[in-house]
């Protein structure tokens, strides 16, 4: 190996300069994401009230309102997406990792979950709205179908990511207990899936954080309504990002209170995903085998 | 030798008939499901591609309508990656090879968030914050190196540029990128690792030797995953850009290539007829142009085989 | 074992609880609807289309609903042309354009009301030439400037076709950078059409949605246009009047004097114009005459309409639909869109023509 015949002074030098890169694109990293968080921040803050948790936007205009119908929105669909997608994702996954090996489904189907992650979120809408016209007829619209489209974004970050964490486990765990004589599905139940659970658990949490802010699928399919709807199946259904999208883009006279709104359900959603984070750590800490680490 | 054999058949049961039926099935959903999706563009966006110019509003025939929009797809999401592959490594081995344990759990937390941001809102901060910083650097580039192509100028007076818009999409697939690899990073076997400072190895060798072995599948995935995003990212590339329609290499003017998404999203409110089909149509080819990127980016991952610990 | 059942479940089971925990109740400004029918109307009117009426159906709605509590309004903000396609295959009761239908359209809107279609201007926008020139406050603009600016013949603010119409002004040599919607937009068309009928040949792009010029500055929706001329230095555009905020606007040449835009500037030219020939007495399209000679004319504006059927088969629906567009096109309708989005009200004279039609809507 070529390091062996590295003077000693050059690799600490490398060393050192490696050092300086990883933490310099740590660092400018830091600006953009800070920049954007203090931006999502300082500007949510300032709307964020009690009436703005728990009133709608049914017959206000101006100052007032809030988001009550919206978060309710986001939080069924975005619950109904993953209701969709985790079991199905997840399967997959495991069908890639432990079942699939060397056929040519899985390679293909590696392969179609890449071509997958390319869809633009409005084909996802169009294509949910497309597939629900021909069971409900023109003019349909339900929360429902925005988890559809949602699923169709949120499957092959869930299949890649926790692929990538399924690989991971070492294989000598496998074979321990297979020559243990414990079947295979039991195996990947209680072996396999268990040592990956924290990194499947994150992915999850990213591929929930990857959808939750989509706004023109939920446009095109579940539409935009000003009061509450708890229906999945039936009628309008307000989300956090299509709210926001609204409030911004039409925000009537004066502008103000309608963009304040706008950010404040910004800030909304990252709340929500951080609150979704901690109970993703906290699972993944629960109940992963203990680490070194 | 022999219990190597028994290890790699274990004993079948109902419980693993069932087990491998399921998550078959729920690969084959997936094909299913896409197959739906390239169904539904092809059906809707044939007639978009023969329609006659005179018919659609672009008043012109499909390819040279949508070559424009490749190039400006190509180029934006290229500039995203160029920018983010480099800096989501070197933040991820930050946070698990070189910053402290606390520090680096609240690093990894904040950076997660980020993937959450609605697109809308890195769109109002483009246009808000980025672009209005760029400005000047733009004018220091055009002044400077202004014989390359890329910066020839002139320069925009409000900054919302292709590059600008590169460097929004890099943001906003930094979170994804960076957890993944993170993941991937912590899970290098620890004797591994230990083996290679034992041998003396400074921990860049230790990272280089070690760590990137082992996470090369995931940080090719983790690429793709951003990939996907930038080449389908609608609303943010919307809001940024100033998009004209041409093919250029300029990246700091005013007068900038569009995206097949921000196209969609900018041209689908007041559309009817045949143009929709034409927006659907340029839709099946950013998926066209998806699959053609990934069979490039397999070919190169499969010269070097990938490690998993599942491949025997 | 069963701790992986536990395992797999217990995250479920908060989730679940947090979703169910929130559907307990309902927002605390709505109502519970308890039945006693007051206004004696009920249902959900489903509208959509046209972005540019949103923020005025919101206001229209507040008050309907309000007195209507059993009905609830939808507008989908899809745009025009998205809610023309809705109406006409039959996913919408009502459809909100910045385009009256094409000929095309209208046969098909035929098919689909069996009968006649309800076409009335609803929404008049003012758009304001805004611009951001450090030291100038006051500007004006013959149509044939604008239209050279737009083109890209004129280009610095210097020029002498400037100089002309403002002959007191101190004009700085810069460059102009203009503005323009980069996504397809009403706006884009009626802005276009002024200058196509107004400007004398200097604008050669023609009456589009899409901005026809590669090259210039463009930006997604009013609040892009606003942002980036506010972000930039010598920059000029195009947007509603009412999102111009202190933004500099330019007065526009009409005959021979030069008009401020204004709401009740822009209310006027709709009574300079003709109806468009050759529709059925309940289709109101209307041609702006953008090149009105009248002193105190606003001649830039945006007419946006919603679209229904003459006959529905629901009793029901068709005593919703007419009582909503009798509200809308009413003085106090487009009093409360004037206020909370900063319309041009309907003049008393097409109001009574607008609501002659709407009093022909029924079931059949």
């Amino acid at each position: 190996m070529s390091i062996l015949h590295t003077p000693m002074w050059r690799r600490r030098a490398v060393d050192r300069l490696a050092t300086v890169l990883v933490t310099g694109a740590f660092v400018l990293a830091l600006f953009p994401l800070f920049s954007i968080l203090w931006t999502v921040v300082s500007k949510g803050a300032p709307a964020l009230s009690p009436e703005f948790f728990t009133y709608s936007m049914r017959n206000v205009v101006g100052e007032g309102g809030g988001i009550y119908h919206a978060l309710v929105g986001t939080l069924l669909v975005t619950a109904a997406a993953t209701v969709i997608s985790v079991p199905i994702g997840l399967l997959t996954a495991i069908f890639l990792v432990e079942y699939g090996e060397g056929r040519r489904l899985a390679r293909w189907i590696r392969f179609l979950v890449d071509v997958m992650t390319g869809i633009p979120s409005i084909v996802a809408g169009l294509f949910a709205y497309a597939l629900f016209v021909v069971f409900f007829g023109e003019g349909v619209r339900m929360g429902f179908g925005g988890a559809v489209a949602l699923s169709v974004l949120m499957i092959p970050v869930v299949v890649r990511s926790c692929e990538e964490m399924l690989k991971l486990v070492p294989n000598e765990l496998r074979e321990a207990a297979y020559a243990l004589g414990v079947p295979k599905w039991r195996t990947v139940l209680k072996v396999v899936l268990p040592t990956s659970i924290a990194g499947i658990v994150t992915g999850i949490t990213l591929a929930i954080a990857r959808v939750i802010g989509e706004t023109a699928p939920l446009l095109v399919i579940a539409g935009l309504s000003d009061s509450v709807n708890f229906d999945l199946f039936h009628d309008r259904m307000a989300t956090l990002p299509v709210f926001a999208y609204s409030a911004v883009s039409s925000p009537g006279v004066p502008p103000g209170p309608s963009i304040d709104r706008a950010w404040g359900a910004a800030l909304v959603l990252l709340l929500i995903v951080m609150l979704l984070n901690l109970v993703a750590r906290l699972v993944s800490h629960l109940f992963s085998p203990k680490s070194e680490r | 030798m022999t219990v190597v054999e028994v290890s790699r058949h274990p004993v079948r049961r109902l419980g693993d008939r069932v087990f491998a039926g399921a998550s078959t099935g729920a690969a084959i959903t997936i094909l299913a499901t896409l197959a739906g999706v390239a169904i539904f563009l092809t059906v809707e966006g044939v007639p978009g591609i023969l329609a006659s110019p005179d018919e659609v509003k672009s008043g012109e025939s499909f390819l040279p309508y949508v070559g424009p929009l490749v190039f400006g797809t190509l180029l934006a999401a290229a500039i995203a990656l160029v920018i983010a592959v480099p800096v989501s490594i070197g933040v991820a081995l930050f946070i698990s090879h070189y910053a402290p344990r606390r520090l680096a759990a609240v690093m990894g937390y904040l950076i997660d968030l980020l993937a959450a941001v609605p697109s809308v809102v890195y769109g109002l901060w483009g246009i808000g914050f980025l672009a209005g910083k760029l400005v000047a650097p733009y004018g220091w580039l055009e002044e400077h190196l202004g014989f390359l192509p890329f910066f020839a100028g002139p320069a925009s007076a409000t900054g919302r540029t292709i590059l600008t818009v590169g460097i929004v999409l890099a943001v906003m697939i930094l979170p994804i990128m960076t957890a993944i690899c993170r993941e991937v990073f912590l899970q290098t076997p620890r004797l591994h690792e230990e083996a290679a400072l034992a041998l003396g190895a400074t921990r860049w060798e230790m990272a280089r030797l070690a760590v990137f072995p082992h996470a090369r599948s995931g940080i090719i995935s983790g690429a793709m995953l951003g990939l996907g995003r930038a080449l389908g990212e609608t609303m943010a590339v919307a809001m940024v850009l100033s998009a004209s329609g041409v093919v250029s290499w300029n990246l700091i003017s005013s007068t900038n290539p569009s995206t097949i998404a921000a196209n969609i999203a900018l041209s689908f409110k007041e559309a009817s007829g045949l143009t929709v089909n034409a927006l659907v149509a340029s839709g099946l080819v950013l998926f066209v142009i998806t699959f053609v990127v990934n069979v490039a980016a397999r070919l190169v991952v499969d010269r070097r085989k990938d490690f998993s610990g599942a491949d025997a | 074992m069963k701790t992986t059942k536990l395992r797999m479940t217990a995250p479920a089971v908060a989730a679940l609880t947090l979703v169910l925990g929130l559907s307990a109740c309902g927002a605390a400004n709505e109502d519970p609807s308890d039945g006693s029918a007051s206004g004696g109307l009920s249902g959900t009117l489903n509208a959509g289309g046209s972005s540019a009426q949103e923020s005025a159906v919101a206001a229209w709605k507040k008050a309907f609903q309000t007195t209507n509590p059993e009905t609830t309004v939808n507008y989908d903000p899809v745009g025009s042309g998205g809610g023309r396609e809705q109406f006409l295959s039959g996913g919408l009761d009502l459809a909100g354009s910045d385009a009256y239908l094409d000929d095309e359209e209208l046969a098909k809107a035929k098919d689909r009301c069996s009968g006649d279609v309800v076409e009335v201007p609803t929404y008049v926008s003012p758009i304001a030439v805004v611009f951001n020139l450090p030291g100038v406050d006051e500007l004006n603009l013959s149509p044939k400037t604008i239209g050279g600016i737009f083109q890209g013949t004129i280009t610095t603010w210097d020029d002498d076709a400037i100089k002309a119409d403002n002959p007191d002004a101190t004009l700085p040599s810069s460059k102009i950078t203009p503005v323009h919607r980069s996504d397809d937009s009403g706006t884009t068309k009626n802005f276009t059409d002024y200058l196509d009928q107004a400007s004398d040949g200097a604008w050669k792009g023609g009456v589009v949605e899409t901005w026809p010029i590669k090259g210039g500055e463009g930006a997604e929706g009013t609040s892009g246009v606003i942002s980036a001329v506010k972000g930039g230095k010598g920059t000029i555009g195009y947007a509603d009047e009412s999102q111009a905020g202190d933004l500099g606007t330019a007065a526009v040449k009409v005959g021979d004097s030069f008009t401020k835009v204004s709401p009740e500037a822009a209310s006027k030219v709709l009574d300079a114009s003709t109806p468009v020939a050759g529709r059925a007495a309940t289709d109101i399209a209307i041609e702006v005459d953008r090149k009105v000679t009248e002193a105190g004319v606003y001649p830039i504006v945006l007419v946006s309409y919603q679209i229904a059927c003459q006959t529905y088969d629901d009793q029901a629906k068709a005593e919703l639909v007419k009582s909503w567009l009798t509200y809308v096109t009413s003085t106090d309708g487009q009093a409360a869109a004037a206020k909370d989005a900063g319309s041009a009200p309907l003049s008393s004279a097409v109001g009574e023509k607008v609501a002659a039609v709407v009093e022909t809507i029924k079931a059949s």
